[in-house]
């Protein structure tokens, strides 16, 4: 037994120090502006571009494949940032409807507890138990609208945030 | 020669890993649902059985036996199995980047197969030399393939046909893994003398 122990530790670390450098030697160069766009997606995989994940995303957006605009959750401001990080010119039209950030609502008249939405959403921001009523935490919902497709009782909406101190405005003269 | 073909042919049919010596059923099982899934599968666990039966050997001859070992031989194949499956998966990136991506799931999961430790272990049980060992895993390996290539493509066609309503899904799959398995005890009257 007493061989049996620095046998086996010696075999870990010769295999450990053989992987650690057969990686440094095998390492992959990824295109750097890649990782920089991966990093500016929501990182939630939630696949409403279409491709699977956001990694495939940022690549698809590094070899020009996919237009700037391809992130529903991230919205026009995503969008600015992208362009302006691949330096192209972005067609903002498509998100002429984007009129600032959405987060997903719960309707308390509706929900009976189902559990649904917090199964679906990729960034747990829903908080619930069965038969519980559930809630939603605007700081981790990123309006990806997943849970909007999966509520049986139609008891989801994405709404603009509640305005606070910071964000409140006069509201528009209105014409009669 | 005609005896290492012989030991080929053995390894692939007549002590098939999954129908006949039953390991590795999880991939078997899971991993059956679309022929070309299946073949990269097969294709992934091939080159990993076939070198980590080599470690094995060397680790069973250069290590274990000499040092009176033998009991810390699941635990250290484990270890090494897991480092070859890491280095594949580096490998191949590096190699291919296409290849890595159809194959980048399947590669963890290899560790996890139990055909791989047990081809590794049974070689050092039937005292086989180097080059009989890596025969021998090259031969399960073969042997895992096309049995993941034919029931891949059985289920392929299970799944356009008309089940009967209680036997749909899973329950059919296991019952023509099981005809399959019967198909393969016949080559056990394969007479190679």
């Amino acid at each position: 037994m007493y061989t049996a122990i620095p046998v086996l530790t010696l075999m870990g670390l010769a295999l450990g120090y053989a992987l650690g450098m057969a990686g440094r030697y095998l390492k992959v160069e990824e295109d750097p502006i890649t990782g920089e766009i991966e990093a500016l997606l929501p990182g939630t995989n939630c696949g409403q571009c279409g491709l699977p994940g956001c990694s495939a995303a940022a690549q698809a957006l590094a070899q020009g494949q996919a237009p700037v605009t391809l992130c529903p959750p991230g919205g026009r401001e995503l969008a600015r940032q992208l362009a302006q990080k691949l330096d192209v010119q972005a067609d903002l039209s498509a998100l002429e409807a984007d009129t600032g950030p959405v987060f997903a609502h719960i309707d308390p008249e509706r929900c009976n507890g189902c559990t649904r939405c917090f199964k679906v959403c990729p960034t747990d921001a829903i908080v619930g138990a069965n038969r519980q009523m559930h809630a939603v935490f605007p700081e981790a919902c990123n309006g990806c609208g997943q849970c909007v497709a999966v509520c049986p009782l139609q008891g989801i909406t994405l709404q603009p945030p509640a305005p606070s101190l910071q964000s409140w405005r006069w509201p528009l003269p209105e014409t009669h | 020669m005609s005896e290492f073909l012989l030991l080929l042919l053995g390894a692939a049919l007549v002590n098939n890993v999954v129908l006949v010596q039953f390991l590795g059923l999880c991939p078997f099982m899971g991993v059956s649902n679309q022929l070309d899934t299946a073949l990269s599968m097969g294709l992934a666990t091939t080159f990993v059985l076939t070198l980590a039966s080599a470690a094995g050997w060397v680790l069973e001859h250069a290590v274990l036996a000499p040092l009176g070992l033998e009991f810390l031989r699941i635990l250290s194949f484990i270890l090494v199995i897991a480092a070859v499956v890491q280095f594949t998966e580096m490998v191949i990136r590096r190699l291919s980047t296409p290849l890595h991506r159809v194959l980048g799931i399947f590669l963890p999961l290899i560790t996890t197969n139990c055909a791989v430790l047990g081809v590794a272990l049974l070689s050092v049980q039937e005292r086989h030399g180097f080059l009989h060992s890596l025969g021998f895993g090259f031969g399960s390996a073969l042997g895992f393939t096309l049995v993941m290539v034919v029931f891949a493509a059985l289920r392929e066609r299970l799944a356009v046909s008309r089940v009967p309503a209680a036997f749909a899904g899973a329950p059919i799959g296991f019952i023509v893994a099981g005809l399959l398995s019967l198909g393969f005890l016949g080559f056990a009257g394969l007479d190679f003398a």
